[in-house]
Formats: C-alpha cells, sequence, structure tokens
C-alpha cells in the first residue's frame, strides 16, 4: 500500500480516539439520523376533547378528519362531556346552549328561562341543515372511514354511567389519560377543545 | 377547460361546505392512478384557500389551478405519485 501520509502511528493516545472508535461513532450517528428521518414520514395529531355541546363538537371533529386529508395519522382522546360526541344516542341530541355565550341572538336572563335550550339549539340545527354543513354523525362516520382514532376516557364513562357499547362501533374504550398523554408525546400537532 | 391537461375524473362537491370538500378531494384522489387529474367542482369559497393549502400539505398532489365564475369554485388537482 502506498502510505503518502508522514504522520507516523502511534499508540493510542489519552485524549485522541481511534479511527476504529471514529468510524463506529460515524456509524450510530448515521443510524440514529436514518431512524429520525423515518419518524417523520408519519405525521401524527392528538385532539383532547372536553365538551358535549353541540357548537363544541365541531372543532374536533372537523381538524379531525382534516387532518386525516393531510396524511396524519389522529387520535381523538373524548373524556368527560366530550365522551357525548361519540355516545351512539347522546351524540344525535348534542344541545346548544342559550346562557353564557354573549353572541347568542338573545339576552342572558331570557336564556335562562325554561325551553331555551330546545329553541336555540333548533336554530341551530336549522342553519346547519340549511347551509348543508356536514352533521356530527356525518363528520364521525367519514372520520372513522379516513382511519381517525376516536377513544373514550374510561375513566369518564364510568363517572357518567355510561355503557362501552353505547359508544359508535370502532371507537376505542378502555384508555386513559396515560395514552392521551403518550399520543401528544408522539404527535407534531397537539390541541386541547 | 384548459388544453395543459386532460381531466381524468370530476368530483361535485356543490353545496358541501368545510371540512368536506377537501375531506372528498382526498378521498377522491386515494382512488386514482398516479398521472391523473381530478377536477373538484365546489360552491364553498373557503375551498380555494383550503385545497390549496391541502395540496401544498400533503405529499403526492399537485395544483395545477383554480377557476371561480358564477359561484362555482373548480380546483384541477394532480396525482403525482
Amino acid at each position: 500500500m502506498n502510505d503518502v501520509s508522514t504522520d507516523t502511528p502511534t499508540a493510542p493516545d489519552d485524549d485522541l480516539p481511534s479511527r476504529a472508535e471514529l468510524a463506529a461513532r460515524v456509524a450510530d450517528l448515521e443510524e440514529s439520523l436514518a431512524e429520525a428521518t423515518t419518524d417523520d414520514d408519519g405525521k401524527r395529531m392528538s385532539i383532547i376533547a372536553t365538551k358535549g355541546t353541540l357548537d363544541m363538537a365541531y372543532p374536533p371533529l372537523i381538524l379531525a378528519s382534516t387532518a386525516a386529508a393531510f396524511g396524519y395519522e389522529v387520535t381523538v382522546f373524548h373524556t368527560f362531556w366530550g365522551l357525548d360526541i361519540l355516545h351512539e344516542e347522546r351524540s344525535k341530541n348534542l344541545k346548544l346552549s342559550s346562557v353564557g355565550n354573549p353572541n347568542m341572538p338573545m339576552p342572558n336572563l331570557l336564556g335562562a328561562l325554561p325551553g331555551m335550550d330546545r329553541m336555540t339549539t333548533a336554530m341551530m340545527e336549522k342553519r346547519i341543515s340549511d347551509n348543508e354543513t356536514a352533521t356530527v354523525e356525518e363528520l364521525i362516520e367519514t372520520s372513522l372511514d379516513m382511519g381517525v382514532e376516536f377513544q373514550a376516557c374510561q375513566m369518564t364513562i364510568e363517572l357518567m354511567g355510561y355503557d362501552e357499547e353505547e359508544f359508535h362501533d370502532g371507537v376505542r374504550t378502555g384508555v386513559g389519560a396515560a395514552t392521551a398523554i403518550q399520543d401528544m408525546a408522539d404527535a407534531d400537532i397537539q390541541l386541547l377543545v | 377547460m384548459s388544453a395543459e391537461f386532460d381531466i381524468t375524473q370530476t368530483l361535485d362537491v356543490q353545496g358541501e361546505s368545510c371540512p368536506m370538500p377537501v375531506v372528498k378531494t382526498k378521498g377522491a384522489i386515494d382512488d386514482l392512478d398516479a398521472g391523473a387529474v381530478l377536477e373538484v367542482v365546489a360552491t364553498d369559497s373557503g375551498s380555494m384557500s383550503d385545497i390549496e393549502g391541502w395540496a401544498s400539505g400533503t405529499d403526492g398532489v399537485e395544483l395545477l389551478t383554480q377557476e371561480e365564475s358564477d359561484g362555482l369554485y373548480t380546483h384541477y388537482v394532480r396525482k403525482t405519485e
């Protein structure tokens, strides 16, 4: 072999790593770089849905289905009133509160009268229908078709006295906060609704 | 409508509003082969920004052009891979 180097190979120095050690380090770095690059392929979004009013059911469902259209792997963790969005019966009767929202077309004092929630809900449902906005049910079905994972928090299922069978087909039950944390830790986008 | 590309398939989402135009576009693109061009006809004015955003944030699709006339918003999306 033609060695043009003027360096004289010496016994391993205390400070300087050997060529073999450096090569091993480079191989390690290349490996972790490859892993990091591969992980980036899977975009993920994690949503925590805590509200169960008609108006607040929409944001998580619209964002979940849209993110799925972008190729994101989406999980939506439903807890407390957010469970109602996944509850087969209750999701058909989500209500709009006529109190507590200053944008409602009536004074809060009147909104507190009996029957007002039913009236504002009916108004909203009419608008949804007139505008051909997708219904909550359609958005759930669409999202499921697109691979969105809906999770129903086990602790609040029991707290609310619901049965696991009462949720839409395809909803994952038997999950808790640790599952949500894991999903959020792995996600590129995390939202609390 | 344009001489630069042939339309493979048309998706009619007239009357539908956010997020359906984007969601259905994604579904229709998935069923096409690479190179195909999907024409999306919408009445939702938000679809102009939404389809553009979706196309730029999604691998394997290219927004060719968008047109607006008489309350119709038409988008042409090519599946590139």
